[in-house]
């Protein structure tokens, strides 16, 4: 089977998950309402209350699932690719923990900082992001021709550790309200209520999506070896630079949007391998469009199995994809 | 001659033994019984509690807070030792307390102050009884039960007089708000059917929209909110806001207009302390919310 039929498989079937997901989703929540009534246009908009729970609740939600779902699981295949270490996830370099300190402190101290309406806790969780990507990247390039994959890694999980124990002590400074959101935050929420940090974090989602369609064929070589990959003629400093930059670009803005939630950025991307092989050109698209599926099916989870309470959509991923990766990694063996 | 020698040992051991006892037991055993009915150094790190000190006129004895008290205005001169979460075994041991107020999760910094010898009195926020049970139960561990029982009396006729003003008007639907992201309606959590919160809402004639909910808090998603449809939406704050900063983040509700309150305008902000802590004050904080409930009930 040739390339491009493989991909158009892929993408019609993960695409039909996806959609089928998406269309879904918005369907049931943590309370009932009538669909009639939702979508009754002779109704104000500002009276109805199940028009309001469908978009104004839900399909916002949903919408952030499948974006933040898709650019995780993504994420994730590069930096396996960029590393060549099958257990990298998106957090490994310390984006996300430059984000929960960003996010931290706008919680703790009420930022009120604001960027063309995106509220403060994204925007510090972005720029946090970006400071641990800068500081990451600025030391893997220090005095080296290229960029050294062995220090990325790390100076990422080093930086982890380094932020973990600020944001430690930034929680001293919380009052008790204030602690309990900054932990719930690093469970994850996809509430997002309105569809303002969607669209911030599209354009941002966008680009990196542009560079990981360019990446796939350098990805592929690379897998076989810097060395190799060097001789068919790919310049792989670069490669691995646009790898690492846009990969952190995606995941800097899924945390922004959803907080740091687990597991997708690893279960997607090897469940995917295991049905459609491992070349990048089919692994990218189908992760793209298996982790939007899934975390929008993850998302109804946490909403609705106890339901008025709400579980952490983080916890859902991880007791959902540790026990299945753990059963695929036997199972493989 | 042995049995003599005997009982004659006996009687040396015995004077001597009560001997011992009369030279070291008094001034100790005195000083701990002194420890036990009226201590007067006292350890807070519990601001509730240390409202409560303060109220039943053992303020004088108090010689250490914590990092969060703020009231009354003489714990800004006191020193701080921490915390909840972080409380300094070593500055309080330093301060040579004979009381340490400690929260009940505390459990590993309680163990230290027993090892310590330490008495500790142990506190857990609960429902709005409890908080004039603790008055109470501090008064009497201070020696101060007739001025406990007096504050107590006042939380008690002022929380009457609530309930007579609101006597007879609908209970109005509402959702009490404790904590928020910043000028958007993200990480909201409300007060759940148990806790000091639900209870002032309910004292306050107010009936809790998640009362079904057997926590003290409920992460109000967008959903629930527009699906239990509050009539009134209450924000405590235990910081004063400034007056643009307070219009900004009303403005921040209008994104779920289909919620009654939104749609009424009913968004109400409290920017009190007194409605966030379960201490003294605890009748005025209920008598802002009854207020915020029932503007008619509470003549200007």
């Amino acid at each position: 089977m040739n390339i491009r039929r493989r991909v158009a498989l892929s993408i019609a079937g993960f695409g039909s998950l996806a959609v089928l997901a998406i269309v879904l989703a918005p369907l049931v929540g943590s309370t009932s309402i009538s669909l009639r009534r939702a979508f009754d246009w002779s109704q104000p908009f500002d009276a109805n209350v199940d028009a309001q729970i469908f978009f104004v609740a839900r399909l916002p939600r949903t919408l952030a699932g499948a974006l933040v779902g898709a650019a995780l699981a993504t994420a994730g295949v590069i930096f396996q690719g960029l590393l060549r270490n099958p257990l990298a996830t998106p957090f490994t370099l310390g984006v996300s923990s430059g984000a929960a300190l960003g996010a931290m402190l706008a919680i703790t101290f009420d930022w009120t900082i604001g960027f063309g309406g995106i509220t403060a806790v994204p925007v510090a969780a972005f720029a946090g992001a970006g400071v641990a990507v800068a500081i990451v990247y600025a030391l893997a390039s220090a005095r080296h021709r290229g960029l050294s994959t062995d220090i990325l890694l790390l100076a990422g999980v080093t930086l982890n550790a380094f932020f973990s124990a600020l944001i430690l002590s930034v929680q001293y400074f919380a009052d008790f309200a204030d602690t309990y959101r900054t932990l719930r935050w690093l469970m994850g929420d996809l509430d997002v209520s309105s569809y303002q940090p969607i669209l911030s974090a599209v354009p941002l989602v966008v680009v990196a999506f542009a560079a990981f369609a360019w990446l796939a064929k350098p990805l592929n070589l690379l897998s076989m070896g810097v060395d190799s990959a060097e001789t068919r003629g790919l310049q792989v400093v670069q490669a691995q630079r646009r790898a690492f930059l846009s990969a952190s670009l995606a995941t800097g803005a899924a945390v922004s949007v959803g907080g740091p939630i687990g597991f997708i950025g690893i279960i997607v991307p090897h469940l995917v391998r295991l049905l459609v092989g491992s070349d990048h050109r089919v692994v990218l698209p189908a992760s793209a469009l298996f982790g939007a599926a899934f975390l929008v099916g993850c998302d109804v989870l946490a909403r609705t199995l106890i339901a008025p309470v709400e579980i952490p959509v983080g916890v859902i991923t991880a007791l959902i994809g540790g026990p299945f990766f753990l059963w695929l990694l036997v199972r493989k063996a | 001659m042995a049995a003599r020698k005997k009982s004659l040992t006996v009687f040396i051991v015995a004077s001597l033994a009560s001997l011992a006892f009369l030279a070291i037991s008094p001034s100790q055993l005195g000083a701990r019984m002194a420890a036990q009915s009226k201590p007067s150094r006292i350890v807070s790190v519990i601001p509730a509690v240390t409202e409560m000190l303060f109220a039943i006129g053992a303020g004088p004895q108090v010689v250490g807070v914590g990092s969060f008290d703020e009231y009354p205005a003489e714990v800004r001169t006191l020193p701080r030792v921490g915390a909840l979460l972080d409380p300094d075994l070593e500055r309080i041991l330093a301060l040579r307390p004979d009381l340490v107020v400690v929260y009940e999760s505390q459990v590993d910094f309680r163990r230290q102050l027993e090892r310590a010898s330490v008495p500790t009195f142990v506190y857990k926020h609960a429902g709005l009884a409890d908080v004039t049970q603790t008055i109470a139960a501090i008064g009497s561990r201070t020696g101060r039960v007739t001025e406990a029982a007096s504050v107590v009396r006042a939380i008690e006729s002022k929380l009457k007089e609530i309930r007579t003003r609101v006597e007879g008007r609908p209970r109005a639907k509402a959702m009490i708000v404790f904590g928020r992201d910043a000028l958007a309606l993200r990480g909201i959590y409300a007060s759940g059917g148990v806790g000091f919160l639900n209870d002032m809402l309910e004292a306050a004639g107010g009936s809790n929209v998640f009362a079904d909910v057997a926590k003290q808090s409920v992460q109000a998603t967008t959903e629930l909110i527009l699906a239990r449809r509050p009539d009134v939406i209450i924000e405590l704050r235990p910081q004063q806001m400034a007056p643009q900063d307070l219009t900004n983040e009303l403005t921040a509700w209008q994104a779920l207009s289909a919620v009654p309150a939104v749609r009424s305008g009913r968004v109400v902000i409290l920017a009190d302390q007194r409605t966030v802590v379960p201490g003294p004050r605890v009748a005025e904080g209920t008598e802002l919310v009854a207020r915020a409930l029932h503007p008619g009930a509470f003549g200007k």
